[in-house]
Order: structure tokens, then C-alpha cells, then sequence
């Protein structure tokens, strides 16, 4: 019994981290890593940022790393586009996506915009995150999603994880790029744990911009979403699953550039698509994936017209009742997937 | 009672048992440093910077080279050669005065009305026209409207449109460089106008919150596009609002080249040794093209002799809201260019020879450089595609791979000789 035991302590392989701490460990690592990467926001800092991701960092890196800004996104932005332009690598905190707008000229007309025009003598290596979409209770100014605009433009790349690993390796990897990284997460999954591999523990897991990731196989519709409607697609998926209806669920990860290949295929595969995402549906994320899909050669293999289930078009509401029937829930989902197959 | 101070952590000062409402311009307006009075001559001997003759004479030729090159610009635009022009008339002295005073690897955030900066650093007037014709010299590689130079040998940020959004982005570079290297300073440009917009408030408080090796220097020039400055502020002018966010800062003849070069000069070597940020709003306006109307020229050969009045952009006219009274005043009076010449003149250094001689050469310079750019082809279509990113995407390869098929099938039907190939 002793020997049994003895051989059953092997060195952990998952284990359970939340988002929360899988972006604050990406913000160390890179912290460490490269000492031109700062971080800088309202709140960062002393405060351990306004949802704690940077929780601990201002008292392992200092001031010089970590800053606490004045309340100006327009003023940060800007500093931390000067900053990205000379020398550092700067690492920008919007408390929330919707205060962006704030500072969404210097987001595109200078980060977006600079390379070009300078004609690739200017690059402009910096990150904008914070949490983007729906949150519980915040309302309209504080609930809008960002992915349809920021998708929009060329010169930016723009990122939405999901799980705590793509929270992870995409925030890695948009602090490694060269280019500008808007990396929209979410507050909602902040405090949801995720299994992280024993790879995606090491401080060298990067996950590739610009790539999708299938987080469940199927054959009869293709599920795309992005942030958290991917989890509330595995769980349409699940309940579908009991009627004998297979879905296959794919992850974005990255909105711009987006892997359309991946939907391609899996369209070719199932021949049915939904798009499902937490923002407005006119000009929004689905409307791109269904757009792109007609112009390509899955067009071919769909038996029915494309799918999107969105958040309701309307500034979102505080109510609860009316907040939980303005996003995509997992009976919408199943609705759509069964309106996609005429079932 | 001593002891009896305010404790409040936003502020420290003493009480006042007075109610009395502090006046915005209660010091009269603060006052305009100069060196020179309008006819060159030093007022205070110990304020004479003492630039050696070439330095002046430097100064001088880029002022005038300048202004030879906006009205042959200027003219291109009106006769459809470019599609827009800004010149720098009357405004030449708070470009050379603070160039002057900056190190060589001073970093430069400029608006729109610096050329004059980017000049006396040394780029070539090959490389100007380049720019504003869009054509295959260019560096910019024809993406941006003209004036929009840009040149990183020379550490002059390309120039963006959008007003002001600079600011902070000089005080983030200035940050950065702080942390790099402590021999260098930011030096960043807007005019009175632009300081209106969000983004100066933020960039002018970060600065000292940050504490930045950085120098704001201001061009008040009388005018925003129409908007005259009674208009634009109530408060006294952009100098005083320094001293709300912690700057130090002052006012200076922006006319004056000597006046500008001193507080240049003083700001940025503070600036570096003590990492905080000094404001510099230089009063100036926006001039006519000759520093006198005797003295103007034609533009180029063919087009009517006349004046060009400043207008804020050739998509303006400021006819409509300047007296020719106004403009006139400052041509004769109070001009950057013809102060330094009655300053140097009154040295020796310069007189009507020099004078001729220089009008000629530098004439003939822009024009060749003109000629040259008129010639020359625009940049070849692939490079439509390039510098989105840092790196080409696969989407914008196919793209541009498509686009190549397409020319080599049906390229007879475009313009293709006019484009590099």
C-alpha cells in the first residue's frame, strides 16, 4: 500500500487557475521577461487594479513598472502610444472597454494608424486591455461590447480569450507582438477557474494570434463564438448533445485577424453555421464570420443560411430580468442550432 | 495661530479669512521676454545669446530658404499641382530659435507648422517636395496628405493630423526616454489653438505628475483657422495655465529668435537635469508671405505677382476674416526674418550683396529641388499593401499577389507609367 502510494506522486499535471490569475501571471512573466514592458492604468498600482489582475505586481516591480494614472484615458492612451513609439513596450489598462472611447483616437488614429503612415517607420508596440461586453448589474455605459469595432480597423490586432489558458497565452503573446494588441477580456469570467495544462504553466506558452481553437468536435453544426458565449455554447452543446445533435464549438480566440479557415473547414464538415457573440448584431462579429463565409468556398457546403445569435439591439438595460434576456443565454443557442438543422 | 494650518491632502497652503475671488489675469498678463526691439537691437546686452556669425547666418537662410520654398508650394497648390499646402509665414523664428537650442537627438513632436525645425536639422528640400507630391522619393511613401513630414535620422515624429493628440504621446515618449537615456529632452509643438483640445489638459498634467524631461512649446499665432484667440480663451493664454499643472513656464517674442533660442535653450537644459516639464508659449502671427510687400517676389514663373496673404491652410481664406490692415501691420513691423537681418546688419554680417545673392541661390535651390520633384514618378502600387502591420499578413500578400495578376493582364489599362515600377 505504501509502494502504491509512493508511485501516485507524480508531479501535478492540470490544475485549476481563474482567468484573474492566469492574466496576472502573464503580466508577471512578461513583467519579468523584458524590462521595457510597463504597466500603466487607473488603479493599477496601489489599488492592485480595480479587478485585481495586477494584484501584487506594483509591490514586485515598483513605480517604474507599474503606474498609477490620473483619470484621463485620452491622457494615458496617448502617453503610453508616445512611450510604445520610442522605446518601451507599454502594457494599457482601460477599467473597462467603454471608457476607451474616451481615448479611441489615440486606439486608432495613432496606435492603429502610425505604421502605416509613417511608412513602417514607426512602430508601436503596445497593448490595450481591460474587460469588454456584458457584466451583471452595470448597464448601458458600462456593457457595450468592442470586438465589432475595434475588429474594424487595419493596423490593430484584436484578441478575446475565453479560457484561463487563452487569457494566458494571448496576453503573452499581444505583449510579445510588434504590432498594436487590443486584448478585450471579460469580467465576468475574471473569477471562473479553468483547468491550465502542465505546458501552459511554463512561463514560455504563447498562444498564436490569429488562430481559432475547436474546443469540442462535432458533425452536424458549426458553433462560433468568442469570450464567454464560448462556454455557454459548450453547454448548448451538451444539452444537444442529448438529443442526438452534435455540435462542434469553435473558439476564436483572435477577432483580427480572424481564422476563418478553421470555420471554413469545420462549415465544409457540418454544413450548418452559428455565430453566436455577446454584442449588437448590426456590423457586428457573426455578421463578419457570415459574410466571410459566403465569399469563400464553405458557401458550397451549407445546406441552410448562417445563424447569428447576438445580444438584443438595445443600449443594455440594469434590471436583471431584462439584462439576462439582452445576452445570448443557452436556450437561445439551442434555438438557433435547431432553426440552422429545421429540427 | 501657527499651529492652525490646513491638513487637507489636495492642497497645502494657509487659511484666508477673506472672501475674495482670485482675478484670471491678475498679474496684468504676463509678460513677453525678448532680446531684440523690432529693429535688432539687443535692449539688454547680458540677454544676447552671442551665436557665433555662421550660427546666425544658419539661422537666418533657414528662415528665408523657408519662406522661399512655402510660396513655391503654396503656388503648386493653387495651380492644382498639390492637393494642400501650409506655409509657416511670419511664424520662421519660433521654428529656428528653438532648433537652435535643442541637441541634435532631442526628440521632436511637431503639429503642422514646424517645417522650419525638421530644416534647420537638415533635410533635404528634395525630400519636402517629396513629401507634398507624393511621389516615389518620398519616405512616407505617399500615404499622408502633404506636410506630414516625418523623418526618425533626424528624431522629428511624422506629423499627425488629428489636433493635439501629441501632447501626451511627447509626455510618454519623454517618460521613456527618461528611463533611457538622461542626456536627452522631448520638445513638443502645438498652437494656441490646439490647446484647447482634451488631450493637451491630460498631456500638460501627466508631464509633471510623471515628472518628464520635456519642453511644450506653444505657437500663438493670433488665430485658429478664423477663430481668433478671444474666442478660443478667456484666460491668459496658455502660458499662465502652466503653472496649474506644476510647469514652469513663461512667455516669450516669438519673433524674436534670440528670445526664443534663450528660453529654449534654459528649459531643455532643466528640463534634462532636473526631469520636469517647462511650457514656452511663443507670441507670434500668422504672416503674409514677404517680410515686406516690396520685397515679395513672383511665385512660380508664370503666376501673377501678388501676396500671399496666411491663410491658416490653402483650404483657407482669411480674407474673410482678417482685415488687410492686420496682415500688413505684422509684415512691415514685426517680422522674424527682417529683425534678424536689421540685427545682423547692424554687425556687418550682412548687407544688400548678401542679401541679392542669397535671394538668387536660394531661389534657384527650391526651384531645381521643384523641377526635380515634378519629374519624378509616384511609388509603385504594391506598396498599397505594406506597413498595416509590422509584418504582411497572409490576407494582404493574396491581396496583393491579385493585384499584380491583375496589372500583368490588363496593366495597359491604367496609368501604369506614371507610377515607379
Amino acid at each position: 500500500l505504501q509502494q502504491r502510494r509512493g508511485l501516485r506522486l507524480s508531479s501535478p499535471a492540470a490544475i485549476q487557475v481563474t482567468v484573474r490569475d492566469a492574466l496576472n501571471q502573464a503580466l508577471d512573466e512578461e513583467l519579468e521577461r523584458d524590462e521595457r514592458v510597463f504597466l500603466l492604468g487607473e488603479e493599477v498600482a496601489q489599488y492592485d487594479g480595480a479587478y485585481k489582475i495586477s494584484r501584487g505586481l506594483w509591490k514586485k516591480y515598483g513605480d517604474k513598472r507599474v503606474i498609477d494614472t490620473p483619470i484621463s484615458e485620452m491622457g494615458f492612451a496617448g502617453i503610453a502610444v508616445g512611450a510604445a513609439m520610442v522605446w518601451l513596450r507599454p502594457v494599457c489598462e482601460f477599467m473597462t472597454f467603454n471608457f476607451s472611447m474616451q481615448a479611441i483616437d489615440q486606439v486608432i488614429n495613432s496606435a492603429a494608424k502610425t505604421c502605416y503612415m509613417s511608412a513602417g517607420s514607426i512602430a508601436v508596440p503596445i497593448v490595450f486591455r481591460g474587460p469588454n461586453g456584458a457584466s451583471a448589474g452595470v448597464a448601458a455605459q458600462h456593457s457595450q461590447c468592442f470586438a465589432a469595432w475595434y475588429g474594424h480597423c487595419p493596423g490593430l490586432k484584436v484578441v478575446s480569450p475565453w479560457s484561463a489558458e487563452d487569457a494566458k497565452g494571448l496576453l503573452k503573446a499581444s505583449i510579445r507582438d510588434d504590432n498594436p494588441v487590443v486584448v478585450l477580456e471579460s469580467e465576468l469570467l475574471y473569477g471562473v477557474p479553468f483547468e491550465m495544462s502542465e505546458q501552459a504553466q511554463s512561463k514560455e506558452f504563447v498562444i498564436p494570434i490569429g488562430k481559432a481553437k475547436i474546443e469540442r468536435q462535432g458533425t452536424h453544426v458549426t458553433l462560433v463564438a468568442h469570450s464567454r458565449p464560448v462556454g455557454h455554447c459548450l453547454e448548448a452543446a451538451a444539452v444537444l448533445s442529448k438529443e442526438g445533435v452534435e455540435c462542434e464549438v469553435i473558439n476564436l480566440r483572435t477577432i483580427r485577424p480572424m481564422d476563418i479557415e478553421t470555420v471554413e473547414a469545420s462549415v465544409v464538415k457540418t454544413n450548418h453555421l452559428v455565430t453566436v457573440e455577446g454584442g449588437w448584431p448590426q456590423f457586428g462579429v457573426g455578421a463578419e464570420v457570415c459574410a466571410r463565409i459566403m465569399e469563400g468556398p464553405a458557401f458550397n457546403y451549407l445546406d441552410a443560411p448562417a445563424v447569428r445569435v447576438t445580444g438584443a439591439d438595445v443600449p443594455m438595460p440594469y434590471a436583471k430580468i431584462l439584462e439576462d434576456n439582452c445576452i445570448p443565454q443557452v436556450k437561445d443557442i439551442v434555438f438557433a442550432v435547431k432553426k440552422a438543422l429545421n429540427i | 495661530s501657527p499651529e492652525e494650518r490646513p491638513q487637507f491632502p489636495g492642497a497645502s497652503a494657509e487659511f484666508a479669512e477673506r472672501l475674495e475671488f482670485i482675478q484670471p489675469n491678475v498679474l496684468a498678463g504676463i509678460p513677453v521676454y525678448r532680446v531684440m526691439d523690432r529693429q535688432g537691437h539687443v535692449l539688454r546686452p547680458s540677454e544676447d545669446p552671442q551665436l557665433p556669425k555662421e550660427q546666425v547666418l544658419k539661422l537666418y537662410k533657414t528662415m528665408t530658404l523657408l519662406n522661399t520654398m512655402d510660396r513655391i508650394l503654396y503656388e503648386s497648390q493653387r495651380q492644382g499641382r498639390i492637393s494642400f499646402y501650409m506655409t509657416n509665414y511670419g511664424e520662421e523664428g519660433t521654428h529656428v530659435g528653438s532648433a537652435a537650442a535643442l541637441d541634435a537627438s532631442d526628440l521632436v513632436f511637431g503639429q503642422y507648422r514646424e517645417a522650419g525645425v525638421l530644416l534647420y536639422r537638415g533635410y533635404p528640400l528634395e525630400l519636402f517636395m517629396a513629401q507634398c507630391y507624393g511621389n516615389a522619393s518620398d519616405p512616407g511613401k505617399g500615404r499622408q496628405m502633404p506636410v506630414h513630414y516625418g523623418c526618425p535620422e533626424r528624431h522629428f515624429v511624422t506629423i499627425s493630423s488629428p489636433l493635439a493628440t501629441q501632447i501626451p504621446q511627447a509626455v510618454g515618449a519623454a517618460y521613456a526616454i527618461k528611463r533611457a537615456d538622461a542626456s536627452r529632452a522631448v520638445v513638443c509643438y502645438f498652437g494656441e489653438g490646439a490647446a484647447s483640445e482634451g488631450d493637451a489638459h491630460a498631456g500638460f498634467n501627466f508631464a509633471a505628475t510623471l515628472e518628464c524631461p520635456i519642453v511644450f512649446f506653444c505657437r500663438n499665432n493670433g488665430y485658429a483657422i478664423s477663430t481668433p484667440t478671444s474666442e478660443q480663451y478667456r484666460g491668459d493664454g496658455i502660458a499662465a495655465r502652466g503653472p496649474g499643472y506644476g510647469l514652469l513656464s513663461i512667455r516669450v517674442d516669438g519673433n524674436d529668435v534670440f528670445a526664443v533660442y534663450n528660453a529654449t535653450r534654459e528649459a531643455r537644459r532643466r528640463a534634462v537635469a532636473e526631469n520636469q516639464p517647462f511650457l514656452i508659449e511663443a507670441m507670434t502671427y500668422r504672416c503674409a508671405a514677404g517680410n515686406s510687400p516690396r520685397e515679395c517676389g513672383p511665385g512660380t514663373p508664370g503666376s501673377p505677382q501678388k501676396t500671399p496673404i496666411g491663410h491658416h491652410s490653402t483650404s483657407d481664406d482669411s480674407s474673410a476674416y482678417r482685415s488687410v490692415d492686420e496682415v500688413n501691420y505684422w509684415d512691415k513691423q514685426d517680422h522674424p526674418i527682417s529683425r534678424l537681418r536689421h540685427y545682423m546688419a547692424n554687425r556687418g554680417w550682412w548687407g544688400e550683396e548678401e542679401e541679392k545673392g542669397w535671394r538668387k541661390s536660394s531661389r534657384k535651390m527650391v526651384l531645381e529641388a521643384f523641377e526635380q520633384a515634378e519629374r519624378e514618378p509616384k511609388p509603385p502600387p504594391h506598396l498599397l499593401f505594406s506597413d498595416v502591420y509590422l509584418e504582411m499578413p497572409p490576407r494582404l500578400r493574396r491581396q496583393r499577389a491579385e493585384l499584380e495578376r491583375h496589372l500583368e493582364t490588363y496593366g495597359e489599362h491604367y496609368p501604369l507609367q506614371q507610377f515607379q515600377k
